[in-house]
């Protein structure tokens, strides 16, 4: 979770869930996306830090949920893959039901995870 | 069936107008999340990994098929076409969106529907055999004793901010179907030996989690009367004494085991002793009145066995093997009770569509007097169906996808959400169901093997009940990967107990062999009609770990 105290593992990405429907978003340089595709990827502790600064005020405001830094590794084609296995599950959906979650709505997540 | 009186009705409808005004100020900023959360939770919304999630009690798991389609409905209307039946005896909804939570809950009231006792620490929604009321072997009826315990423990004053959640389950029969022990509380409806009076005997501090603990008996015999006196005594105990500055030892669990069970059962009965049990007891009309919901329904006069089942049987071996594996014996002569699998193979465990609500909806008209049931093993049940009527039944079922003839075999699989769905799960259980019940899948094999329980959860917490399986399966992360536990000897029924660990943690891909060696030992050693779980219990768990620890190149050694 984000919290200051915490050691940052780079690179990484801001997620949090959405207030409204739940749905994961992501931090982009435009504000709150659903495609991970688009999440700004901190890539030193500066840029972490930053994020971590708004993912809590992004808490206060309340526009989310459940915001924290997720460490990623970057596959080829730029797409930020967290490197734990939950987040990765979080980000692509239910793996038992590939028609439901973001999974079926970016191709660019199917068949992964 | 119990019905709503306007009490209920107006609650109810007032607590869905206060929850739809908080829903309205969380979403204009005016309600913090930290404000917010003990909220939504009070209503049954928690937040999981992709979505919020709708908790929806079904107390006693008794469901009308006018509730069962408004289900199907909200399903339809709110989520994505489907609902998943869990372990307590409740419906989950894993997609609904916060600004629509409140029209839901319209809907269910509407039905007399809610999602109040299904999270917080207070006493939760009461479960109870999925049998009750037309079970053979019952002494009595337990949904009225759980539908008093609902009426007096919702929103009771004193048990709203318990140490912790608090979880009852009642049985009427002496075969424990509701796993009583596995709960905080657990009711046995019992017949006096001497005097024949019915009452209760009550065990305490059985739960599951990461200190799992089988109930210990605090009463063997209580006066149906003194019920809520007695529950009022055992409540305020804990209430007083449980530990309230460590959530992990907050269940009255710790604390029948940290002070022994005499010593609690001696503080209980001085407690107890100095209430006016008949000050505290419900008003005996209204004792009446609810039992009167529960009168059976209007069953005709038919023989013993129907001539008409036994030359359907004898016609379809699809048909008898399902009579054979899914229905269970009824009080009533002529009648049966059946349970509609919700474990296709390689299907997730207690999830059906709307389709199929709708369909159980119209069997259950046709068939069993509108009522359904839902079970802690994750299945439906139609609990008055007429054998004559099994096959018209049958025949439904199939052309809904309903019909596996599995109930109680090695593909009759618990398992929780996991990680599939469930934000605080480890790893996931759903695909290690969808794997053991593909690899089982054979109706002969099944068949072979008889009775056998696996339940599987995604994380300590145990919500797939894996302590109690013959086998248990509990997911966990170990070094980046899910990996999993195997226990063996676990019983959720009278011979509760808890399961042993078999060996170090493997890997998913390795669990559906483990369980053909822990199936081959089985097999090897059992004597003429010996069950998986009293081969365990007369062998115990050694010939088993060793199947378990040998590799794959042993085990086909040993088999050669
Ligand atoms: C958002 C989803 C869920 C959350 C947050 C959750 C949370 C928990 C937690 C924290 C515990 C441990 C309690 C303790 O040890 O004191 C627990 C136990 C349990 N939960 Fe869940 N659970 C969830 C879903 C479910 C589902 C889907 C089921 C039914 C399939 C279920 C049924 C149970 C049962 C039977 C237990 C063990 C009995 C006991 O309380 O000792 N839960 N749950
Ligand atoms: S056992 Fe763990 S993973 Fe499974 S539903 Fe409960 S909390 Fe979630």
């Amino acid at each position: 979770m984000a919290t200051t105290k915490q050691k940052i593992l780079l690179p990484a990405i801001l997620l949090a869930n959405d207030l409204l429907d739940g749905d994961v978003v992501f931090w982009t340089e435009r504000g709150w996306s659903i495609d991970p595709a688009e999440a700004l990827v901190a890539r030193d502790e500066t840029a972490a830090v930053r994020l971590q600064e708004v993912a809590a005020a992004a808490l206060a405001r309340g526009a989310v949920v459940d915001a924290y830094l997720v460490d990623v590794a970057l596959r080829e084609d730029g797409l930020p893959v967290p490197n734990h296995f939950r987040e990765r599950f979080k980000i692509a959906g239910p793996s038992i039901r590939q028609d439901l979650g973001k999974q079926a709505a970016f191709a660019h997540l199917r068949g992964r995870a | 069936m119990y019905r709503y009186d306007q009490f209920d009705e107006a609650f109810v409808r007032e607590r869905v107008a206060q929850f739809r005004g908080q829903v309205a100020r969380r979403i204009d900023g005016s309600l913090t999340e930290d404000e917010f959360k003990p909220l939504r939770l009070k209503n049954g919304v928690y937040l999981q990994l992709h979505a919020y999630m709708l908790r929806i009690a079904i107390p006693y798991g008794t469901l009308s098929s006018v509730q069962l389609r408004q289900l199907a409905l909200i399903g339809e209307r709110y989520d994505r076409g489907y609902g998943h039946f869990t372990t307590r005896q409740n419906l989950q909804f894993n997609w609904p969106k916060l600004r629509d939570i409140p029209d839901i809950l319209d809907l269910l009231a509407d039905v007399g529907m809610h999602c109040i006792q299904t999270s917080g620490n207070c006493i939760r929604n009461t479960t109870a055999d999925h049998f009750a009321g037309a079970a053979a072997d019952e002494v009595e009826d337990p949904r009225p004793t759980a539908e008093l315990i609902r009426q007096w423990s919702t929103m009771h004053p004193e048990f709203d901010y318990l140490p912790r959640k608090f979880k009852i389950a009642v049985t009427g029969a002496p075969r424990d179907r509701a796993a009583i022990r596995a709960h905080d509380i657990g009711i046995q409806v019992v017949r006096h030996p001497v005097s024949g009076e019915v009452g209760y005997r009550l065990f305490v501090g059985g739960g599951l989690g990461r200190t799992p603990m089988i109930g210990k008996l605090v009463r063997d015999f209580l006066p149906k009367a003194h019920l809520l006196a007695y529950l009022q005594s055992l409540m305020r105990v804990y209430n007083l004494e449980g530990r309230r500055d460590n959530k992990y030892k907050a269940r009255v669990k710790i604390l029948v085991h940290e002070i022994g069970i005499e010593e609690f059962r001696g503080r209980v009965e001085a407690e107890f002793a100095a209430l006016d049990p008949a000050a505290i007891a419900a008003d005996p009309e209204e004792v009446a009145r609810i039992e009167a919901y529960f009168a059976p329904p209007a069953f005709v006069t038919l023989p013993e066995t129907s001539q008409r089942l036994v030359a359907d049987r004898a016609r379809d071996p699809a048909f008898d093997r399902w009579v054979e594996t899914n229905t269970f014996p009824h009080r009533e002569p002529g009648y049966a009770a059946v349970t509609v699998s919700l474990k296709p193979v390689g299907g997730v465990p207690g999830d059906a569509t709307s389709d199929q609500m709708r369909a159980v909806a119209d069997l259950a008209d046709a068939h069993s007097f509108g009522e359904i049931r839902v079970s802690h093993h994750q299945n439906l049940i139609l609990p008055h169906v007429r054998q004559d009527a099994l096959h018209g039944l049958w025949t439904g079922l199939v052309a809904a996808g309903l019909a596996e003839a599995n109930a109680g075999l090695i593909t009759d699989i618990i398992a929780c959400p996991g990680l599939d769905y469930c934000a605080l799960a480890t790893a996931r259980s759903i695909p290690i169901a969808q794997a053991i019940s593909r690899r089982f899948a054979s109706a002969e094999r099944q068949r072979e093997i008889g009775e056998l329980g696996i339940k599987i959860s995604g994380c300590i917490n145990a919500c797939g009940h894996h302590h109690v399986g013959h086998i248990g399966i509990l997911g966990l992360e170990k070094s980046g990967q899910e990996s999993y536990q195997v226990t063996l000897g676990g019983d959720a029924t009278e011979n509760a107990a808890i399961g042993q660990l078999l060996g170090p943690g493997i890997a998913a891909t390795e669990v559906p062999d483990a369980i053909e060696r822990l199936v081959a030992v089985y097999l090897a050693h059992r004597r003429e009609g010996e069950t998986f779980a009293e081969a365990v219990r007369r062998l115990g768990i050694e010939p088993f770990k060793a199947g378990f620890l040998a590799t794959p190149a042993e085990s086909a050694n040993a088999a050669a």
